[in-house]
């Protein structure tokens, strides 16, 4: 006598059932690109006060000859040199190597280098590190961090004497914009848990790229950015800034000083770190919202170059694109991207 | 079965249902929405966190000031601001060097935005150290005055008086967020010793209270107007200024000292520029070593019996030289109207000297 009733209350959850069930994929399909309960800040490494390595006091240099700095003369270079906060504009023949050098030596600095190579392209390491081991930081304590998917897939280079590399395992990702944007989280957890310790400035450069003449001690600073190659003679407004109100990497109109590419930036360990971590967080919100900014997190770094001023800006001589030809305003080509085939590498 | 009975308590059973339905679906629906601005808010308020984390840090401050020596050392957010924009291919002054060979820039106008600056150097107290010894303290009403309209505007600043009469520092109206701090001092009987000592006195008081009270220390000569602005584009870890003598001419012309004797000496071979000693500065730290470090090779060379040509100003380039700037300031911030022709390239003349007759006002 109640089976009918019983039989009609089943079927009824399971009909409840399946409309849940569907919603929660629809919902999930949705929200396709948040990960929101994977990206919940850990706490721990945010709160955490770093001990950075020891504090380096300024050694006064030693006499030195080396010609006199003229006042008066035309300037060598036509690049503006300073920026209108007083952040100096690095390019050639605006700064005396061997000054600096005789400058930096004696602090003892040790320099990191962090590079992502996920999926293919691992391929770019070799390349990478042996052009590095001949023009990077020549005479400096250097570390390379090599973050990858597939460590052994990276191949074993011969380094110099008191240059150092390691391997981290990172995971992979089936999309290569979820790769690029990770990039700002992993640094920032490998500062906090590693490299304060470890180095005193850290540069975070692209892989699929290749030095080409010397980058030294010029580069060093409190927080470093270098100007894209393809946006440095274009005003603010064809700058490629996310445009979007809703991204947290949003630029107005009116705002913007240079258009800085992701593939380089760095500086001292501690602002990197903030740095990093004030671009990842804009990221998080982003999620969250379901938006990926434009150029993924290179829009969000010059978003926080706009109210984090760097204080020293490296010209397009240290951030080139083989495939534009050489204006003569820059003068030496030191970091260029390799020609290669860029959907094939992402697939 | 009486259908209407059916009804009844099945009608229950389908209105809790429905209402378990509905609110799994309110509650389904409430998490999403909350957890999205949960995030935002998130983002908020690290930001506030790292702030706070900075605040808390203030020892830090010292010894990281300390080591990133060549660098701006400072980089506080900046809020919205609206500006034009610099153009990399079109450098701002062509007709004169605007850095130096270790990235320090040299302050022309034209080289710096002061609306970007102000933002950056917000919330800072920079304080003037000037000496008006005997005859001297005449030009402290000037000076003062000048330096209301001119100095720092917009900042807090607090001027060190070092006199040996108090009773005769003028009294003068004065910007919110401004003070005069008169210390007493004593004299000395030559006006070579007066300038000299000066140094001691600066590292003196550094030590006892400018460390705690200001975050930049300038350090001028009395005897000099404000004509224009002289803002924050000048404070950096350590700045010299520019001798408005010896800016054109090679180094082997600089009036330093040339007697291997004394601890002030140069070679001929060596020496970027001719440094003024009336206008130098940075933060309390660097000054602190620098006018310490000045003090004893003084002291030295006293003990030697020699005294450098040109006294407290010949220790400061020796030190500048080896010590180098973090940033340089042009003549436009140390000028003589009266002694020097001025060329186009100084479009502005900030603090420039007040006409004195030497022999009347020294030594006596």
């Amino acid at each position: 006598m109640h089976c009918p009733r019983i039989a009609l209350g089943l079927g009824f959850c399971l009909l409840v059932g399946i409309a849940l069930c569907s919603l929660w994929v629809y919902v999930e399909n949705w929200l396709s690109v948040s990960y929101v309960p994977y990206y919940l800040p850990c706490p721990e490494i945010f709160n955490m006060k770093l001990q950075y390595k020891g504090e380096k006091p300024f050694q006064p240099v030693t006499p030195s000859q080396y010609p006199q700095p003229k006042l008066l003369e035309q300037k060598p270079t036509e690049l503006l040199t300073l920026t209108p906060w007083l952040a100096p504009i690095v390019s050639e023949g605006t700064f005396d190597p061997e000054l600096l050098h005789r400058i930096y030596q004696p602090l003892n600095l040790t320099v990191g280098v962090t590079v992502f190579a996920v999926g293919k392209y691992t391929q770019f390491v070799q390349h990478f590190l042996e052009s590095a081991e001949q023009f990077f930081m020549q005479g400096f304590r250097v570390h390379y961090y090599v973050f990858t998917n597939d460590p052994t897939a990276i191949p074993r280079v011969r380094l110099g004497s008191g240059r150092l590399a390691s391997i981290i395992p990172i995971q992979g990702h089936s999309r290569w914009e979820e790769i690029s944007t990770r990039r700002m989280e992993t640094i920032s957890q490998h500062i906090a848990e590693r490299a304060h310790r470890e180095i005193d400035y850290l540069f975070c450069l692209d892989v699929d790229m290749v030095f080409r003449n010397p980058w030294g001690p010029e580069t060093l600073g409190d927080l470093v950015a270098a100007i894209h190659p393809g946006y440095f003679a274009v005003p603010r407004q064809q700058f490629p800034y996310e445009r979007r109100p809703l991204s947290t990497a949003f630029v107005a109109g009116g705002e913007g000083d240079f258009y800085y590419g992701g593939a380089v930036f760095g500086g001292r360990v501690a602002r990197v770190y903030d740095f990093t971590r004030g671009c990842h967080m804009g990221i998080l919100a982003d999620k969250a919202n379901g938006i990926m900014a434009a150029w993924q997190e290179e829009s969000h770094l010059n978003r926080r170059f706009i109210s984090h001023k760097p204080s020293k800006v490296l010209s397009p001589e240290y951030l080139w694109d083989d495939r534009k030809p050489q204006p003569p305003s820059l003068k030496l080509i030191r970091f260029s991207t390799l020609d290669k085939d860029t959907d094939w590498l992402r697939s | 079965m009486d259908p209407r009975e059916f009804w009844g308590k099945s009608s229950k059973f389908w209105l809790c249902l429905i209402l378990l339905f509905a609110v799994l679906l309110g509650f389904y629906s409430n998490v999403f929405s909350l957890i999205s601005t949960w995030q935002r808010e998130e983002s908020q308020s690290q930001d506030t966190h790292s702030v706070v984390l900075q605040r808390m840090q203030p020892e830090k401050k010292e010894s990281s000031e300390r080591d990133c020596h060549l660098d701006t050392c400072r980089i506080p957010e900046v809020p919205r601001l609206v500006y034009p924009k610099a153009q990399l291919l079109k450098p701002t002054r062509v007709d004169v060097l605007v850095m130096t060979p270790w990235f320090a820039p040299i302050i022309w106008d034209g080289t710096f935005d002061s609306a970007i600056l102000d933002a950056q150097f917000r919330n800072i107290t920079v304080g003037l150290t000037v000496f008006a010894i005997k005859k001297y303290v005449v030009f402290l009403k000037l000076f003062l005055e000048t330096a209301e309209k001119h100095f720092m505007v917009g900042h807090k600043v607090n001027y060190y008086v070092f006199t040996d009469q108090p009773a005769n520092v003028p009294q003068i109206p004065l910007q919110e967020g401004r003070q005069v701090v008169v210390l007493e001092v004593r004299n000395y009987k030559r006006w070579q010793d007066i300038s000299m000592h000066r140094m001691e006195m600066i590292s003196n008081f550094s030590q006892q209270r400018f460390l705690r009270e200001v975050h930049y220390l300038v350090c001028l000569d009395v005897d000099m107007k404000f004509s224009d602005h002289v803002g924050v584009e000048i404070l950096a870890p350590l700045f010299g200024t520019l001798h408005p003598g010896f800016y054109r001419g090679d180094r082997q012309s600089f009036t330093y000292e040339r007697r291997p004797l004394s601890q002030a000496y140069i070679p001929r071979d060596e020496g970027d520029f001719y440094y003024a000693g009336g206008f130098f500065g940075g933060s309390v730290p660097e000054v602190y070593r620098l006018t310490m470090a000045c003090h004893q090779v003084m002291m030295a060379d006293q003990a030697n019996g020699i005294e450098a040509v040109w006294h407290d100003e010949s220790h400061l380039n020796r030190y500048l030289l080896y010590h180098k700037p973090s940033k340089v300031l042009s003549p436009e911030y140390l000028w003589d109207e009266h002694m020097l022709q001025r060329p186009p390239l100084l479009r502005k003349l900030r603090y420039v000297a007040v006409p004195k007759n030497h022999a009347e006002i020294r030594n006596r």
